[in-house]
């Protein structure tokens, strides 16, 4: 359980951990930085989750944010020419947006498994319909070029990982973590403990309750198609197994619940740990990658249920 | 008699066969401690409920200093100025004393919270600390509220109502599983605090003891209808009064 006192503005923390991220690009081999970059990206959609889990609600269906996202960005870049990956971000973030507040009148009034699993079924139908259209290359999916900053385009020779984009992604997401951090510290996100907590109390306290979970769901769909704009601009291809299919939303469940809601460093660490053990896994016991993955969660609900930031606010001895 | 704070006219609700509420009226002036009695099942939950938007009622007005408000939702008829409390305390149980409170001013009014400015602000901090000296909690502030005795989580409750200062407060049970012995510090220290706020009381207790001490008046439910309406003294000796609710044991309602 999250004391309301840990919720804490960590600018600094923040701050510190991109310029190290940034400071680090020189040094870090292609792969670990490729994977720094798509712990980032998957991240944001596990921060999202994060802030439904403040909530008291999981969403066993965030693929399709991060599908929107990824799709809107590989489609203004098929289809518009637009390359510029902030440009492809707003279209993902907008498109995210619009359909989760439209979704949210669905989904507000919705708790518990209810929640988790209409989320399920509006991603298998997104999935469905992106399978079955040809034009988006049906579950082949299709590739996106590479991206730009401001006019400024890679050389011929540089991969798709250049420092532009490198340094989009981890700025982007540091930006977008301290801006969740003050929602988190802020009524809002105050009223989702209340939501959590008891529904009634809130209600007689003025708020609407459901207000708040559609400001939180339109907020966790944005997160998610950030991080699918960023997934995609890094692999350079969208399929919608990768996207929207169950088995993605369920890995982001997987990384909220391995990070734990104490922080929104949580979700970004958990996601670097996932990809670490998939990334070893799948090279030195490929059978059992997913069973290793299985010991790992199993390992942290057992002894971490606060997740692994609960590791570090045992060190800090904040906890009681 | 000063104009009614608060009026119903002819209010009514029915759940399938069960009368919950028939041809409710009454009338409460502003500044009045109004003591309600019933059996269980007399309506008095039910009445709290309509009054307080949580239950639409089938027929009748609810009127608020003169306003309609029958049929508003929850949160217009807190923004009104109409709260109150509950017989199972709803808490934050997951959270400390100081917590809830810290909460429950933060947010309390906002229809939809603002999202760019943090919560804990001195002011802010400031409020629940003064809440929790006015209801004699402080000593609990650290302590989740899921460990708490029921009189602390009783008190919290009301102090949690009382939030953004109401014109009206509806105490549904105030002292409803509090040992005799502690009954009437809780609703001594309640009626302090309600008395210097200055809101008008409605307060639902099967104790007719402490409802002689603390009510001005009393009106008495049956079978969801106003059986006796008028001073203490006069509606606690009321015959019909004796015979359906006062002559009973007051029922030990638990609080599970």
């Amino acid at each position: 359980m999250t004391a309301l006192r840990n919720i804490r503005p960590t600018t600094a923390g923040i701050a510190l951990a991109a310029a190290v991220l940034l400071g680090l690009w020189p040094l870090l081999p292609a792969w670990a930085a490729h994977t720094a970059a798509v712990s980032l990206g998957g991240g944001l959609v596990a921060l999202g989750l994060m802030i439904l889990i403040r909530f008291g609600l999981v969403s066993f269906g965030q693929g399709l944010f991060f599908a929107i996202g990824g799709y809107a960005a590989a489609l203004a870049n098929q289809f518009l020419g637009i390359t510029d990956m902030l440009v492809l971000s707003v279209a993902g973030i907008t498109a995210a947006g619009a359909i989760a507040w439209a979704l949210g009148y669905i989904v507000r009034g919705h708790r518990g498994i209810f929640f988790a699993m209409l989320n399920l079924a509006f991603s298998m139908i997104l999935f469905g319909i992106l399978a079955k259209t040809v034009a988006l290359g049906s579950t082949d999916g299709f590739s996106v070029g590479v991206p730009t900053l401001l006019g400024v385009a890679p050389g011929p020779e540089a991969g798709r990982l250049t420092f532009v984009l490198f340094g989009f992604i981890v700025i982007s997401s540091a930006l977008v973590a301290w801006i969740v951090d003050r929602i988190l510290a802020s009524p809002v996100g105050y009223a989702g403990q209340g939501v959590r907590e008891n529904e009634l109390r809130l209600r007689y306290l003025g708020v609407s309750a459901r207000g708040a979970v559609h400001l939180a769901y339109i907020m966790a769909a944005k997160l998610a198609a950030l991080g699918g704009v960023f997934t995609v601009l890094l692999i350079g291809h969208v399929t919608p197994e990768d996207t929207a299919y169950w088995t993605k939303s369920g890995e982001f469940v997987f990384v909220a619940i391995l990070g734990g809601a104490g922080n929104v460093a949580a979700p970004f660490i958990a996601q670097t740990v996932f990809e670490l053990v998939r990334t070893f896994a799948l090279q030195y016991v490929p059978e059992a990658w997913q069973m290793l993955l299985g010991i790992t969660l199993l390992l942290v609900i057992l002894f971490l249920p606060g997740g692994l930031w609960s590791l570090v606010d045992r060190l800090r001895g904040r906890n009681a | 008699m000063p104009e009614a704070l608060l009026e119903t006219r002819g209010l009514g609700k029915t759940f399938g066969a069960v009368v919950a509420a028939e041809d409710v009226s009454v009338s409460v002036a502003a500044g009045e401690i109004v003591g309600v009695i019933g059996a269980n099942g007399a309506g008095k939950t039910t009445f709290c409920n309509m009054v307080t938007g949580y239950l639409t009622p089938d027929r009748g007005r609810i009127l608020f200093r003169g306003t309609d408000i029958t049929g508003c939702t929850v949160g217009e008829a807190t923004a009104a100025g109409i709260h109150r409390s509950f017989q199972i305390p709803q808490l934050f149980p997951g959270l400390t004393v100081y917590e809830n409170l810290l909460l429950s001013v933060g947010v309390f009014g906002h229809r939809r919270p603002p999202w760019w400015k943090p919560l804990v602000r001195p002011e802010i901090q400031e409020a629940a600390r003064r809440v929790m000296e006015q209801y004699r909690i402080s000593d609990s502030a650290e302590t989740r509220v899921d460990r708490l005795p029921q009189g602390v989580r009783k008190l919290l409750d009301i102090a949690m109502a009382m939030v953004g200062g109401p014109a009206m407060i509806l105490l549904d049970e105030p002292t409803s599983g509090i040992s005799t012995e502690e009954k009437f510090d809780v609703m001594g220290n309640v009626i302090d605090a309600l008395r210097s706020s200055g809101a008008t009381v409605l307060f639902v207790e099967h104790d007719m003891d402490v409802v002689g001490r603390y009510a001005d008046r009393v009106i008495a439910f049956r079978e969801g209808r106003v059986l006796a309406d008028g001073a203490p003294q006069e509606v606690l000796e009321n015959p019909a009064v004796i015979e359906h609710v006062v002559g009973r044991r007051p029922p030990r309602s638990s609080d599970a």
